[in-house]
């Protein structure tokens, strides 16, 4: 315990409550309220990805439904084409085909960036929406695709069982695994050298090179894990949701996945994942609330932005901050 | 040969229509680096005005000449909502990183897009009666509406007027200067605030002016705010971020290729675009016509 970094320790104190929280939830709250939870957890793994590039390398990628778009139509195709069912094949065909998507656009961003990097992954991803838009005879157009209950860990869905049931029970905690090692992954990769070097040339490209450090490599990496998380969030989705259409590959997503990422806080390694639960909570009340989603949604945004520019958790870090001082 | 024809006058059509929308987002970010992505639904505003104003017309005493004149309600309304938005919305984030002007227009797309939906609800608008009213010409065989023809012009004499504006006037310099170097026109005494919130209504303007122009063809319909915003990026990217000349060129470009694309390749048209814009981008990050 003693060699353990003092982040690290703190994350793991900070971290156990929660995690016990989000392990007894199903048995508290309901089914409705567990299934509602788990979008905001897989909505907050895609965010974590986002982030690495957003706060910790400095690029502000608008085209982030491509790799979750990506990884939720290679779930609908694995299952279209090849009539498998597992949901392990489903995440492994969600991952590689985000993996070579991104890899394939990563190498065309990471040459640029700023504003043009932001118009450059905007671009590509219309390309992916458009295709899935036009080819309907592949895609399903706008109807989509479904995608029944998968097997998870070969164990399907019982006869006659609820299926709200094995979404809020045996597919929350396949998704809360699925995503507690995701964030322990990208507690590791930001704490690494790698990571470092990441929020060195985040701050000073310049510097970061003069000191040896490969910029336009280690963004293409950053770039290529960035849109795996968001990949493995798309392969998660598909399944809760039951069909994949194009509304998650248009702009207005990757806008979304931008919108929480800042409403948690992108300076801070845990504000995207609040940001994405509490975005969930926020549009699903909306939506059920008014028609008129949207507009609450961009008020809410402009708020924020105008407001609280550090985020929910960049925020009450530093009014912690304060009150200690005080203290 | 006559098809030939029609083909050139559909792409002019649609660049027409598309410098209009491109050419304001871009002198928007040329002057005040800003890249709006509510700049669309600008563009819906337009069409929305323009097409309830005439609705409530059409069928009245007032004769149908007159009536074209109104359509000219959507860009005035859309100048005016692009005035109050810059001074209290815009200006507080000049001087903050990017991500922030991108988020703040993100919100306000989604803000405006509803808008539409709560004043005009959720059903279409249209004028039809006008397209129809100017009638067709016959062109060697075939028959093309007047309308298309009036587009066109509007178009063209836009991007001439905007050019004489900005090349041959007073505010013009002003303009560029500022466009170039911010700080510098500053210490020279220009009144910087205003020749931004003079550009963003300017470039709204335009925006609402490609609403209106395109209601008594299309009608006014939900969403088509971000549709549009997606065909002007690809226009800008290509033609360059704030370059005017970049629009014009990258509005006839992606017009003949939408054209091509609907008649040969109508599967992959948009995609075929957005390559387009990115295959630009890599040879030219700043555009065409861009500074980098």
């Amino acid at each position: 315990m003693s060699s353990m970094p003092a982040a690290t320790r703190r994350l793991l104190l900070a971290a156990g409550p929660i995690i016990v929280a989000l392990a007894v939830l199903p048995y508290v709250v309901d089914p409705y309220d567990t299934v509602l939870l788990s979008y905001g957890l897989i909505f907050a793994i895609a965010a974590l990805g986002f982030n690495l590039l957003l706060g910790y390398t400095g690029l502000l990628s608008f085209g982030h439904s491509a790799y979750f778009g990506v990884g939720a139509y290679a779930v609908a195709f694995t299952l279209k084409y090849l009539k498998v069912s597992s949901m392990e094949l489903f995440v492994l065909a969600g991952v590689l085909a985000s993996a070579v998507v991104a890899a394939l656009f990563g190498l065309i961003c990471v040459r640029y960036t700023r504003i043009y990097f932001s118009i450059l992954t905007l671009a590509l991803s219309q390309v992916l929406w458009s295709l899935a838009f036009k080819f309907f005879w592949v895609t399903g157009g706008t109807d989509g695709l479904r995608v029944p209950t998968p097997t998870l860990l070969g164990v399907s869905i019982g006869a006659g069982q609820d299926k709200m049931t094995f979404l809020a029970h045996r597919y929350y905690y396949y998704v809360l695994v699925i995503f507690l090692a995701a964030v322990g992954v990208m507690w590791v990769i930001v704490h690494s050298p790698f990571g470092k070097a990441l929020q060195a040339i985040r701050d000073n490209e310049t510097r970061a090179e003069f000191v040896g450090v490969q910029v336009w490599h280690y963004r293409w990496i950053a770039f290529l894990i960035s849109g795996v998380f968001a990949g493995l969030a798309g392969a998660l989705w598909v399944p809760l949701n039951g069909l994949t259409t194009p509304d998650i590959l248009l702009w207005t997503f990757s806008g979304e996945i931008v919108f929480f990422t800042v409403l948690g806080g992108f300076g801070t390694f845990a504000g995207p994942i609040v940001g994405a639960v509490v975005f969930n909570y926020l549009k699903t009340f909306a939506v059920g609330y008014t028609v008129y989603w949207q507009m609450f949604l961009g008020v809410v945004l402009v708020l924020l932005v105008l407001g609280l520019p550090t985020g929910i958790v960049g925020t009450a870090i530093r009014l912690w901050g304060k009150r200690r001082k005080t203290a | 040969m006559d098809t030939l024809l029609i083909h050139a006058l559909n792409s002019l059509l649609y660049a027409a229509v598309l410098f209009l929308i491109a050419g304001g987002l871009s002198l928007i970010y040329g002057v005040m680096r800003i890249v709006n992505l509510a700049h669309g639904n600008l563009f819906a505003f337009g069409a929305f005005v323009a097409a309830w104003t005439v609705g409530r017309l059409v069928g009245g005493p007032t004769p149908t000449p007159l009536l074209y004149l109104v359509l000219l309600a959507g860009p005035f309304v859309a100048a005016a909502l692009g005035a109050a938005i810059e001074p209290t919305l815009l200006r507080p984030f000049y001087k903050r990183p990017e991500e922030y002007q991108l988020l703040i227009t993100f919100g306000l797309q989604l803000i405006l897009e509803d808008l539409v939906r709560l004043i005009w609800g959720p059903y279409p608008l249209t004028v039809s009666s006008l397209y129809e009213g100017m009638g067709s010409l016959n062109i060697g065989e075939s028959i093309y509406p007047t309308y298309n023809l009036a587009v066109i012009v509007v178009g063209g004499l836009a991007a001439a007027g905007l050019w004489a504006f900005i090349y041959r006037t007073q505010f013009g310099i002003v303009l560029r200067a500022t466009s170039q170097n911010m700080r510098m026109a500053q210490a020279m005494g220009v009144n910087v605030n205003r020749v931004y919130v003079q550009a963003f209504t300017l470039g709204c303007f335009m925006a609402g002016l490609g609403g209106a122009i395109v209601v008594p063809q299309q009608g006014a319909v939900l969403g088509m705010g971000v549709d549009a915003l997606i065909l002007a990026f690809v226009v800008v990217v290509i033609g360059g971020l704030g370059s005017l000349e970049g629009a014009l060129i990258g509005a006839l470009m992606v017009g003949v290729v939408r054209e091509l694309g609907i008649t040969f390749f109508p599967e992959v048209e948009l995609a075929v675009l957005y390559l387009m814009a990115a295959g630009v981008l890599l040879v030219r990050p700043a555009g065409l016509f861009g500074r980098a």
